[in-house]
């Protein structure tokens, strides 16, 4: 029973929302869509729903044209970045409140009720009311009636991106947990890379109302597509600065110019713009056959358990993430160094034209 | 310059707390440096707003008292007080030009004309202001206008503090690095205390020399960052900054080991001997990126089952099993995992044993 876009578009007042678009997510699949504030994630999901009806297109549920049905004549469940609840009702009338709707008999709407709370681990709240919790308890109220309902179809925008870091952190692993067993076509929309790593399935790559690359997360990660896929497939994103290649020898910006690895060797003379991953910028003199850029700190922005250095090169804001909590004062002088094995290069247009290989860089541990 | 001092400062908002959990701020004694930055850092609920409002004159405290410089300050309201305040939201005037928001607070101070000119002028250099004074603070966006915010604090010559309330929170994500930035490039200028209160780890870590933590009421560890994510003091610590957390195993002790299911595993050169001597909850803790994991079957180490494998493309997190307990492993993204049994390698620097909660740490061991 797969959920299919065939040509949908969206086009409000001459403003292109979502360019042609043909997409298919298969039964019992998850999705997430990824893409910066404005890619068109809620356009997508809306249009999904049928809160929205496409410019052109069909959206076929099932084998079934159902473009032009209302929401509430389709099995679906939303939940968004604002959690929503009835104030007036307990926890266990909110989850319970789909059932009644659709006149579920008491039984096993209890049953049901009860199931999922304590998936969500609310059954010790079912009798308080909304006010009476925290942003994440309300957050799995709101989620818990969307599992309730047992809907084909199940939309997320952004469901965690109000919550407290750590909340997000835990709510994720037992969401991934929750929608697994949910049995529905799952999307999930995200402008978090991280999120997208580890809610794992099938990952959609959003940019500017059309779909950059689809596949699963690390896939793309290692082997975007392009440059901007590979920016949106990371935080911090990867790092980009234009050089060349001539004679066999790489030059990143006005840095030194290194005999080009074996994965570009093969490519031929001219600009190009290099992509390095923000772990793979080490700190410290390189050897000589790496890059050494000498630089500033920007900002170094520590986040727990890594630290984010920041500085420019080449006329681009570069970040160098190290492991570990390293205290560096702004304008500190630093020596970076990037191994060339480790570089992704793209044509002048952002098409990848060569990955690196990782086995060749060997294991660092 | 202000060194601010809580003396037995607690507060409850219960009429009349009769038991420890009445407290929002359980009795705490702490003294904030003069010309540190500090973050003050806990999750919603622990008690670091409480403690804010009391600083900044809000909130009366039910007992204990807020010293500046050695001056009881306790029973003062905010303007009597030589602190500033940021808060989430810009605090200007839009109608008015940045030149007269900025100028305003010294207005009310009644300075001279000129020397108002100076100052104003001396700030919004600093601020990257100087090429905007006349326009008005309306149209500017909200980064400018947090700038402002912060500046109408910093022109003040009787300022000594500044208190700080997730002042990044409407921020756009891009614009936040260049103001944290400009922060620290304001610290290091003006050399006032500065305390910045947030939940957000990266917000704290990034801001602070000093890092207050707090949880349930209580401050749980001052330290610098790099300790926090190091030598954590309590387990909530451990826990609550970094990603993933701190792994937490009960054990017992013998000597200079924790002993967990019958494996010897050897602790930091700085935990005391006589650690495991008394009757109480021990727990060994270890930051995920600290462990290693081995596959070669050789004799050292814990066994253990993985159980889970998640690729976040620059490095794996591995779930795994020693006995009852799960542990998150940290490894590099190159490291294959050629088996679901494999054995875990307790580096012991940074093997750290737990007492009710708390590290247990020698009292001369080189802290900060």
């Amino acid at each position: 029973m797969p959920l299919i876009f065939d040509s949908i578009s969206k086009i409000v007042s001459s403003e292109v929302h979502i360019h042609p678009m043909d997409l298919r997510l298969e039964s019992g699949s998850f999705n997430t869509l990824l893409g910066r504030t404005g890619a068109g994630k809620t356009t997508l999901l809306r249009l999904m729903a049928g809160l929205e009806r496409p410019t052109t297109g069909r959206v076929l549920m099932a084998g079934e044209d159902v473009t032009g049905v209302a929401v509430r004549r389709r099995n679906v469940a939303m939940v968004y970045q604002q959690f929503v609840n009835y104030p007036n009702f307990t926890v266990f009338r909110n989850i319970a409140s789909p059932l009644e709707v659709s006149r579920v008999d008491g039984g096993k709407i209890e049953r049901r009720v009860r199931q999922v709370a304590r998936m969500m681990h609310l059954e010790d709240l079912l009798d308080r009311l909304p006010a009476e919790l925290s942003g994440g308890q309300q957050q799995r109220v709101a989620l818990a009636r969307a599992l309730v309902k047992q809907a084909d179809l199940l939309l997320l925008d952004e469901p965690l991106a109000n919550l407290d870091f750590k909340l997000r952190e835990e709510l994720r692993i037992e969401l991934r947990r929750a929608l697994a067993e949910s049995g529905a076509i799952v999307v999930y929309a995200t402008a978090d890379p991280q999120e997208a790593l580890i809610l794992g399935g099938n990952t959609i790559i959003v940019d500017g109302g059309r779909v950059l690359q689809q596949g699963a997360a690390a896939e793309i990660y290692r082997r975007p597509t392009s440059l901007r896929a590979a920016r949106l497939m990371g935080d911090p994103p990867m790092n980009v600065v234009p050089g060349r290649i001539d004679d066999a020898y790489m030059r990143m910006g006005d840095d030194h110019p290194v005999e080009a690895p074996d994965h570009l060797r093969a490519l031929p003379d001219g600009p190009y713009l290099f992509g390095v991953r923000p772990h793979h910028v080490r700190m410290g003199r390189g050897e000589l056959s790496e890059i050494t850029i000498h630089t500033r700190v920007d900002l170094a922005e520590i986040s727990g358990s890594e630290t984010a250095i920041h500085f420019e090169h080449g006329g681009s804001s570069w970040v160098s993430l190290q492991d570990g909590v390293h205290p560096l004062e702004v304008d500190e002088s630093i020596d970076a160094r990037v191994d060339p094995r480790r570089v992704f290069a793209f044509d002048p247009d952002g098409e990848l034209v060569a990955t690196p290989d990782h086995a060749s860089a060997g294991r660092q541990v | 310059m202000a060194r601010i001092e809580l003396s037995r400062l607690a507060h409850s908002y219960e009429g009349r707390p009769t038991g420890e959990s009445d407290y929002a701020l359980k009795p705490t004694d702490h003294v904030w440096d003069d010309g540190v930055a500090y973050a003050l850092l806990g999750p919603s609920g622990c008690g670091k707003t409480t403690m804010l409002n009391i600083m900044s004159g809000l909130l009366r405290p039910t007992e204990g008292k807020v010293l500046f410089d050695g001056r009881d300050v306790t029973e003062l309201a905010t303007e009597e007080r030589n602190i500033a305040q940021v808060f989430q939201f810009p605090v200007v005037y839009d109608t008015m030009t940045v030149f007269d928001n900025l100028a305003f607070p010294l207005r009310n101070q009644k300075l001279p004309e000129m020397e108002i000119r100076n100052r104003v002028a001396e700030i919004a250099e600093m601020l990257d202001l100087a090429l905007c004074l006349e326009q008005r603070v309306g149209a500017l966006a909200s980064d400018a206008r947090q700038k402002i915010s912060l500046g109408r604090g910093l022109v003040r010559t009787d300022v000594a503090a500044i208190l700080f309330d997730e002042p990044l929170t409407v921020i756009d994500p891009h614009l936040k690095n260049s103001l944290r930035r400009k922060l620290e490039e304001v610290h290091r200028e003006s050399r006032l205390t500065l305390i910045y209160v947030t939940h957000d780890q990266t917000e704290a870590l990034t801001f602070a020399d000093r890092v207050v933590v707090m949880h349930g009421g209580e401050i749980v560890q001052v330290d610098t960052p790099q300790a926090l994510f190091e030598r954590p003091a309590h387990t909530f610590v451990g826990h609550f900054v970094g990603s993933p957390g701190m792994n937490f195993l009960e054990c017992e002790v013998d000597g200079d080991c924790a002993v967990v299911g019958g494996h010897r595993i050897r602790l930091a050169a700085d935990t005391p001997t006589d650690a495991g001597s008394t009757g109480a909850s021990l727990e060994l803790g270890i930051r995920p990126e600290f462990l290693e994991m081995v596959f070669d079957g050789r004799e050292h180490g814990v066994p253990a089952k993985i159980t889970r494998v998640d690729d976040l493309g620059s490095s794996k997190i591995v779930t795994a099993a020693v006995g009852a307990d799960t542990l998150t492993v940290r490894l590099a993204e190159e490291v294959v995992i050629s088996d679901e049994n494999c054995r875990l390698v307790f580096p012991p620097e940074h093997s750290l044993l737990y007492r009710n909660s708390r590290l247990c740490l020698k009292p001369t061991a080189g802290r900060p």
